[in-house]
């Protein structure tokens, strides 16, 4: 081989590896077009609004749909498919006027009737959607659901085509809030009846949102296009929409790096640092509705029914050192079980959250002296945990916090199904529960504490908290409803029911060329507000 | 060979019979369910959702239900990804681990088969330490380090390649997770055929061919190379079975849409349907791979044949 064909042949080789070089991030505007490629989380399980569970499914099908009620940029609850709507003085029946402009994306006009298919069909028991439970403020809701009344007895009529009239089993608060949930939103009742369990797939699909499912690879790509028949289509910049199923964090950042993705839904633990520094314009930390908390099984014989205990363990945690040394976000501290950032409420918060830590270390001790135990003579106690590399480290750490107080603390590790089937049946004594917000309200936190519901994991039991509760569900006045709320969060703060640590922080990264995306505390991000700038 | 052949897969059915009996009952001791999740839900739910799969039925019952299903080819729905039925998902993602697979082992083949090769010939050479060396380490090194270091590298500082996505398997695409999966392939294949072939080599009818005065080529071409073939294709059998059937770390770090994951998410998720679904494939793909990989011995070794 001669020199000559030597350099040719690398000449061929370099102009092979330059064709395979990836579009950068200017694929977003393809030929004029604006196409948004979202990094969302996991693969849905499914598309169905009434079967969803998680929020990146939420993210899909909150372009796909509309509810009565929507979301804005910042995440604060605006009209959708309703126009206005008037709620009667006892605060029991609620009429909904339905935009008359409102389509599906077949070009069928969408009507009261199809809520009221809608949420016949994801309250039938055949159905076993697991958000039913979502819709139990509605009349006979929960008994239709149990098969104990028919369809008809639920408390929701077409009055017109226009007009939907609801009826509650009792005065619901955040029941307007609630109807930007997912599992409120109306159903093609055409598509469904054709298609049966496939309606959701590209062809069969027809939806009434911004935008219209046009490819579903499984693990691979969601692709939607502008739906032309919804009502604020002329304001919608975005041609198309990818969601892109990546559940590796680390891959989506390398993905948004190598601008293959605008936005990611999650940014690693250990590479927030490194974020911040090289990824200013882009990274995004935003405080959402979520609390991590540790759960104490204080059923009755539990050695953690023992306020004294229960108190001591919340004192010795430093959740200074936890938000910056561990998880490393800054988290605002939890001192209380709902976020500071909930709406239309100011709770309180534990007595001794602006004590200083040396204090609150020396009563730790004395209450656990006080219940018995000391350095010589341990207290042993179990804490349970996901396996995960991650959220070990929090253990760890609240372990050597609490071995001054004569705490010796095992650790438990088991896979997501294992650990929440122990804490559904109580087999645990310390657990962590994390809890996201279905609604912007303080009773979609308060509510786990009530005695016997189905996420009260700690079998927390108190009748004044469960009467101070009653009374907030009652009341019709929103300021006296967050009063009851709050006092009734007192109850559970003075129980010391549970140990919260932080308020979540959701970092996320979206490309600096992309523009509508804000920060929202309910963490959902509608595409119809979003659009490229270099575009204009 | 045809009666070989129907007589092994005849074999085959109570194998799989076992295999999917087994896999049916230890899916169901496992603790915890499909619907254990972050969010405890009603009882009345739960008890709805149980109906709706059959999961209130005693587990005999389940059992036949779900080989009745199973013999008219229907693996059931997901309990997961709920609007897909588990034939769907893996028919989805088959095509995609085949090509990625396929392609991994091909290239293992391509570089592994000649540097073993040189390896033996070059024994104690600076060639064989060398190929020796960088397989040990190719073998040491796992996926889950190998994988993100490609993407970072070549997708992210480089920009040559994606950093990940399938992109209905564009060349470019392709290129680092098929490497990235062949790389351990390639060593397992390297050090498998210099050991073979060493001992062909010393063996009594390698001396008789040299005696016979061939010249070595003829002599390595035409006599040592396809014994020494013998134990990289029993162990390929199986390689190849396991390598089209999908990596959860390749799948993962690049976004490729194969059925790698539904082995690991579909035990995490107690999705009971897909991880049967995903046994049974596998199982009979094992059976397959085996079979073809005994046939194809005696095409490689006169000394083996089915004739009865």
């Amino acid at each position: 081989m001669t020199k000559t064909t030597v350099r040719k042949l690398l000449v061929i080789a370099g102009c092979a590896i330059l064709t395979l070089t990836p579009p950068m991030a200017v694929a977003d505007i393809e030929g004029g077009k604006q196409i948004l490629r979202r990094a969302n989380g996991a693969e849905p399980s499914s598309l169905d609004p009434q079967l969803m569970t998680g929020t990146w499914e939420s993210a899909i099908i909150s372009d796909l749909f509309e509810g009565l009620l929507t979301r804005d940029a910042g995440g604060s609850s605006i009209p959708g498919v309703a126009e206005s709507w008037h709620i009667s003085d006892d605060g029991l029946h609620y009429t909904f006027h339905l935009r008359g402009d409102a389509k599906w994306s077949d070009g069928t006009p969408l009507t009261a009737d199809d809520f009221v298919y809608a949420w016949r069909r994801i309250l039938s028991p055949e159905r076993a959607a697991p958000y039913a439970y979502m819709l139990y403020p509605i009349l006979n809701a929960r008994a239709y659901n149990q098969g104990e009344q028919p369809a008809d007895a639920l408390g929701v009529e077409a009055s017109d085509d226009h007009t939907l009239s609801v009826t509650l089993a009792r005065p619901t608060g955040y029941f307007l809030e609630m109807l930007s949930h997912a599992s409120t939103y109306p159903v093609p009742r055409t598509a469904i009846e054709q298609y049966g369990s496939d309606w959701t797939k590209p062809g069969h699909m027809i939806s009434n949102g911004a935008f219209e499912l046009t490819e579903w690879i499984s693990h691979d790509h969601i692709a939607a296009v502008k739906n032309p028949d919804f009502h604020d289509a002329a304001n919608v910049a975005l041609d198309e929409v990818r969601f892109l199923p990546i559940d590796d964090g680390r891959a989506a950042l390398n993905r948004f790096r190598a601008g293959e993705v605008d936005m990611t839904s999650s940014v690693p633990t250990d590479r927030i640092e490194w974020a911040r520094e090289n990824l200013p314009d882009a990274l995004h930390e935003t405080p959402t509705l979520a609390t991590f908390y540790f759960a104490f099984n204080q059923r009755p014989g539990s050695v953690l029914d023992d306020l004294r205990i229960r108190e001591a363990l919340n004192l010795a945690v430093r959740r200074d050192i936890i938000t910056t040394k561990i998880t490393r976000l800054n988290q605002p501290l939890a001192y209380s079980l709902v976020p500071t950032a909930i709406s239309n409420y100011d709770g309180p918060e534990f007595d001794f959250a602006q004590e200083p830590t040396d204090e609150r270390l020396a009563e730790a001790k004395a209450l656990m002296q006080d219940a018995g135990y000391s350095p010589d003579h341990p207290l042993h106690l179990t804490i349970d945990y996901i396996t995960n590399q991650d959220t070990k480290r929090i253990p760890v750490a609240m372990a050597a916090m609490w071995k001054p107080l004569g705490v010796e603390v095992t650790l438990t590790n088991s896979d997501a199904a294992v650990y929440y089937s122990k804490l559904r049946q109580g087999d645990f004594q310390i657990g962590m529960a994390p809890w996201n917000a279905d609604y912007n309200d303080a009773s979609n936190f308060l509510d786990l504490f009530r005695t016997g519901v189905p996420n009260n994991h700690s079998g927390y039991s108190n009748a004044d908290y469960d009467a101070m509760m009653e009374r907030a569900s009652n009341e019709l006045d929103l300021d006296k409803r967050a009063q009851l709320m709050a006092d009734a969060e007192g109850i559970l703060l003075d129980d010391y029911a549970m140990l919260p640590l932080y308020f979540y922080i959701r970092p996320a990264l979206v490309s600096p060329s992309l523009s509508g995306w804000e920060e929202s505390p309910m963490d959902d991000h509608l595409s119809r507000w979003m659009y490229f700038k270099d575009a204009e | 060979m045809l009666i070989y052949t129907l007589k092994r897969l005849l074999q085959a059915i109570p194998t799989l019979l076992i295999v999917i009996t087994i896999s049916f009952f230890l899916m169901r001791v496992a603790p915890g369910g499909p619907f254990d999740g972050e969010r405890q839900l009603p009882p009345e739910i739960e008890a709805n959702l149980m109906a709706a799969y059959h999961l209130d039925e005693p587990l005999p019952m389940q059992y036949l239900r779900y080989m009745g299903n199973l013999l008219q080819g229907d693996f059931g729905p997901s309990f997961k990804y709920k609007d897909f039925s588990v034939t769907e998902l893996i028919m989805q993602g088959f095509p995609v681990s085949l090509e990625i697979g396929g392609l991994a082992i091909l290239l293992a083949l391509i570089v592994g088969l000649p540097l073993g090769i040189a390896a033996a010939l070059k024994r104690n050479s600076t060639i064989d330490y060398l190929v020796m060396g960088t397989a040990l380490t190719g073998i040491a090194v796992p996926n889950f380090v190998i994988a993100p270091i490609f993407a970072l590298v070549f997708g992210v500082l480089l920009g040559w390649l994606p950093a990940g996505g399938w992109n209905g398997g564009a060349l470019p695409n392709l290129v680092l997770p098929v490497v990235a999966l062949s790389i351990q392939q390639i060593a397992y294949i390297a050090r498998m055929m210099r050991a073979s072939m060493i001992e062909v080599l010393g063996s009594h009818f390698i001396r008789t061919a040299r005696a016979k005065g061939l010249n070595e080529g003829e002599v390595i071409w035409r006599h040592a190379i396809r014994p020494a073939l013998l134990p990289v294709m029993s162990y390929l059998g199986p390689a190849i079975a396991g390598i089209i059937t999908g990596s959860v770390v390749i799948e993962q770090i690049f976004g490729i849409p194969g059925i790698g994951r539904y082995f690991v998410q579909g035990a995490l998720n107690r999705d009971y349907t897909l991880v049967m679904g995903t046994v049974v494939f596998y199982g009979v793909l094992i059976v397959l791979m085996n079979l073809i990989v005994d046939l194809l011995y005696s095409a490689l070794d006169p000394q083996i044949r089915y004739d009865d």
